[in-house]
Parts: structure tokens; sequence; C-alpha cells
């Protein structure tokens, strides 16, 4: 499978399943798009005809771009078959080692975001912290079932972690004191909203976090008519400088700001460079997911521009990239030499099989997006996965498991997308968030010209 | 190839035969790092 498309001045190929991409000319663009329906011949009659009036096209040169394509396909580079299907991998036989957790310290929050899937940090339950001894267990849980691996992860979320954070520094503390005893490395990263962020956080969080989220939605404007207190008062002017303090005080260490943007601020481009502006360099910005009946829920009329605010960022970016005062972009940052194996392609995120959420309590879920479904509950951090019909449901959870998938260029990409996503838009896990797929594809479109666009200035 | 310029990229039919699952999870796979392609 071949995805072709214009953008940015660049006439780009994909070969969906070597992962192979192409930088083309317009004649090279239109001998691709015809070769594998057309014969050499009727090509060649159709070139002449289309570049009649571009005398550097002559039938020579046409069957010489012809014959490249050739090449390329001998060479395994366009035109490759699908060698993953089904047959090739029995996922039912998925290995189910965990490798990452999610702990939910903190069942609660200082703010009341309206759009909060996690229903402002209660997942609609109650009010709850995590002890240490549940933190320990998951620890110890995730030890005992990580087979080989040697890096583990662990997210503190919530809810707001450092509402939590004595027990946070405990559980860090523990793993460490454990983690070469049984050959394993952790990485911590933490996700807050920053109103309680001071100096002690800070230090603490620059040597043992390997990266912290960080939320802002961007401008002031923006981000105060949605992430409130619960005295309906925006946080923009209490965060902001403790953002800059604390990512200043990172250095090299990784960090990101992660935003929010819905119908309210469809030129969400506008909150990243004021983002930029702000000092902050490490950015993402991502569509809000939420009841249609919400407010400010995303809308088919918004698709447009949203798509185009996606190309006006891709092509900012590489303008501040050659004025050296680049920014990245998450979803932008795709490693085209050194990016994920087949089988992280096919299998996705790992959720419910190799990622797991921790309830204050020891509850197990698929994932942080699952947490307060009891359809979706696992086991605990003690007996471990007992509800084994839930992983398996989440072992065929793959690209290969959607119909919908099959002839979608960018199925290497996503792997299917979001289970949760699925889940909440169809009811299904193997569901399609078409609405998620637009925007994707959409990305991947101006990650992949951003990466064009890179090599040509390298030539330059 | 004077009309197609191919960018280096990792061959993902080869990344069929040779998994390691040393990866970071992924809340987007495309935006992967993997610490053993180079072994891979």
């Amino acid at each position: 499978m071949v995805h072709q498309f214009k953008m940015n001045g660049f006439n780009i190929v994909l070969d969906v399943y070597s992962g192979a991409v192409h930088s083309v000319d317009d004649l090279a663009y239109d001998i691709i798009a015809l070769f594998e329906s057309t014969s050499e011949d009727e090509i060649v009659s159709r070139m002449l005809e289309k570049y009649r009036d571009d005398k550097a096209v002559n039938e020579e040169e046409i069957r010489e771009c012809i014959s490249d394509v050739e090449e390329l396909k001998a060479q395994g580079k366009l035109f490759t078959e699908d060698n993953c299907s089904e047959k090739t991998m029995d996922f039912k036989k998925r290995n189910t080692e965990i490798k990452a957790l999610c702990l939910h310290v903190a069942h609660t929050c200082n703010l009341n975001c309206e759009y909060c899937f996690a229903s402002q940090g209660k997942y609609k339950g109650d009010r709850a912290l995590m002890s240490f001894e549940v933190g320990k267990q998951a620890i110890d849980f995730l030890i005992k079932n990580s087979g080989k691996r040697v890096n583990l992860e662990v997210d503190f979320f919530g809810g707001e972690p450092l509402m939590n954070w004595d027990v946070v520094k405990q559980i860090v503390a523990y793993a460490r004191s454990i983690e070469k005893k049984h050959s394993k490395n952790f990485r911590f990263t933490l996700t807050t909203n920053g109103v309680l962020l001071d100096d002690e956080v800070m230090e603490f969080a620059n040597r043992e976090m390997n990266n912290v989220v960080l939320s802002l939605d961007g401008r002031k404007e923006v981000h105060d008519s949605l992430r409130k207190n619960y005295a309906g008062e925006g946080s923009y002017d209490i965060i902001v400088p403790k953002f800059q303090k604390f990512v200043e005080s990172r250095g090299d260490r990784e960090y990101y700001i992660r935003g929010t943007f819905t119908h309210n601020n469809i030129d969400f481009t506008n909150d990243i460079f004021h983002m930029a502006d702000l000092g902050f360099t490490k950015l993402s910005m991502e569509p809000v997911v939420c009841s249609p009946s919400d407010p400010y829920a995303l809308t088919e009329a918004d698709l447009p521009e949203l798509k185009r605010q996606y190309e006006i960022l891709a092509e900012e970016m590489l303008k501040r990239q050659k004025e050296g005062r680049g920014i990245t972009f998450y979803h932008y940052m795709i490693d085209l030499q050194h990016g994920p194996c087949i089988y992280k392609r096919i299998a996705g995120c790992g959720s419910g099989t190799e990622y797991l959420a921790v309830t204050p309590w020891g509850e197990l879920f698929p994932c942080h997006q699952f947490v307060g479904d009891p359809k979706y509950s696992m086991g605990n951090v003690w007996d471990g996965v007992t509800n084994t019909a839930i992983r398996d449901e989440f072992k065929l959870c793959n690209v290969y498991a959607r119909e919908k998938c099959r002839d979608c260029w960018a199925r290497l990409y996503c792997s299917g997308g979001c289970a949760a996503n699925a889940y909440h838009a169809t009811g299904h896990i193997t569901g399609v968030y078409e609405y998620g797929c637009e925007l994707f594809r959409k990305r991947m479109e101006c990650a992949i010209m951003m990466k064009v666009a890179e090599s040509e200035m390298e030539l330059t | 190839m004077k009309r197609i310029k191919t960018l280096e990229t990792r061959d993902l039919n080869k990344s069929l035969a040779n998994g390691c699952g040393e990866c970071q999870t992924s809340c987007g796979v495309a935006n992967q790092k993997c610490e053993n392609s180079n072994k891979h």
C-alpha cells in the first residue's frame, strides 16, 4: 500500500508496509499514482499528454522514471505487501509481561476543570488517596510480573498527584531501594496541574522523574475558561511562573507542556505559539475527547480548520527551526530511522496487557481512562490479574482487529488508535473513533512532511 | 534517481524478523524511539 500527498511544496510518497518515505517531483508523483494499475506504454502516453508543455519531459525521461519506480519496488521500498497479517502472529499468545503501571496516587484534585475525563479527579467515585502500602505492593507486583524486562515505567497520576506527594516520594524511594537487586531500571514520570509545585517538589522531581507532564492550555483566557479552581478562579497566573521556574531548573531533563484544545479555541496553534513565547519548547496540544453534547465539544464543522491549523503549526515549526528557535510538538516527533519495530506498531500502547492502571485502593484497570468503569476491573495488586477475560480482550485489540483500519495508510503509525477513545465513542474497544482518525492522519502527514523538509534543509 | 529522493528509514519488514519489548509504553506509537534499532 502506498500513500501519496502534497504539502508545503513537497510531493511525498509513503510506502506503508516498509515505512519508506520518498520525496518526488511532479512527474514521479504522477507515475507512482498510475504504476500499479496502468501499463508502461499507457503511462508514457498519459504523461506525454499531461506534460506536453514541459520541455524537460520526454519519452526517455518518463521511461527512466518508470524504471526507477520498478527498482524501488524490487528493493522493497515501494508497493510492498503486508507481511504481518494475523496469520503471521498469534496475538492470543501475546506476551503479557507487565512493564508499566499508572499509579493513581490521588483521586482528588485542587482544580475543577470542566472537560476532565476523570470527573474532576475522582473517576466517578469517592475522593481517595493511595497509601504507601498499596504503592509498595504495586511496585512488588510490577517487578514480579515483568519477566526479563529491564526498563519499568511508573507514572504518578491522578487527580492531582501532588496532593499525595509524601507517598509519591516513599514509593520512589522503595522502588530505588530494590531495583538493582532485581536487575530493573525504573523510569518515573509525573503529571501535574502545577498548583502545588514548590522548590522541594521541583528538586525531587529533577532528581527522580525521567519526565514531567505539565498541564497548560495556552493563552490565559483559553486556559482560565476551563481550568478553574473550586472558587471558579482561573489557574493560569498561579501555575505559569511555577512552570517557567520548573522547566528552567530541569536543564536537559525531559518535560512537556500538555494542553487540551476544544471547540472554543480551534485556532489552537495560537496557544502553542503563546506557550513558546513563555519559554516552553516541548509542547503537546490534544483535542478534547468528551460527550458531543458538551458545549466545548469539537464538531464536524471544526475539522477543516483543525487540519489547517496542523499544517500552519508544521510550517511555523520549520521556520523557527531555521531561525534557531525551534520548538517540538509531540505528535510531530516521529523517528523514521529508529522508530518502533513492526510488533510494537501492530500491538499499540499495551493497555490491558503490558500497561495497567492502579487505583488508590490497589484495583487494576486496563489504563487510566478505564478507571471507574466496573466492567473493566481486572484484579488487584495483591492477587494480580484475576479477570483474564479482559486481558484476553485487550490482547486481541490490535490494528488487525479493526476491519475499518484495513485500508488506512496510517495504521502502522496509530496501531489502531486509542482503545479508550474507541470504547467511549463506539462502545467497543475495537471500534474506531473516526474523528480522532481524521486528526491523526493529518498529524502524521505533517510529521512526515517535516522530515522531508528537514532532509532538504540538510542538503542546502 | 534524479526525480525520487528516498529518506533513510527503518525497514519495518526487516524488523519482523528481529519485538524485544524494552521500548516505553505509548499513550502515540509513532513517537516511539527504539533503543535497540541498531541491533535489530
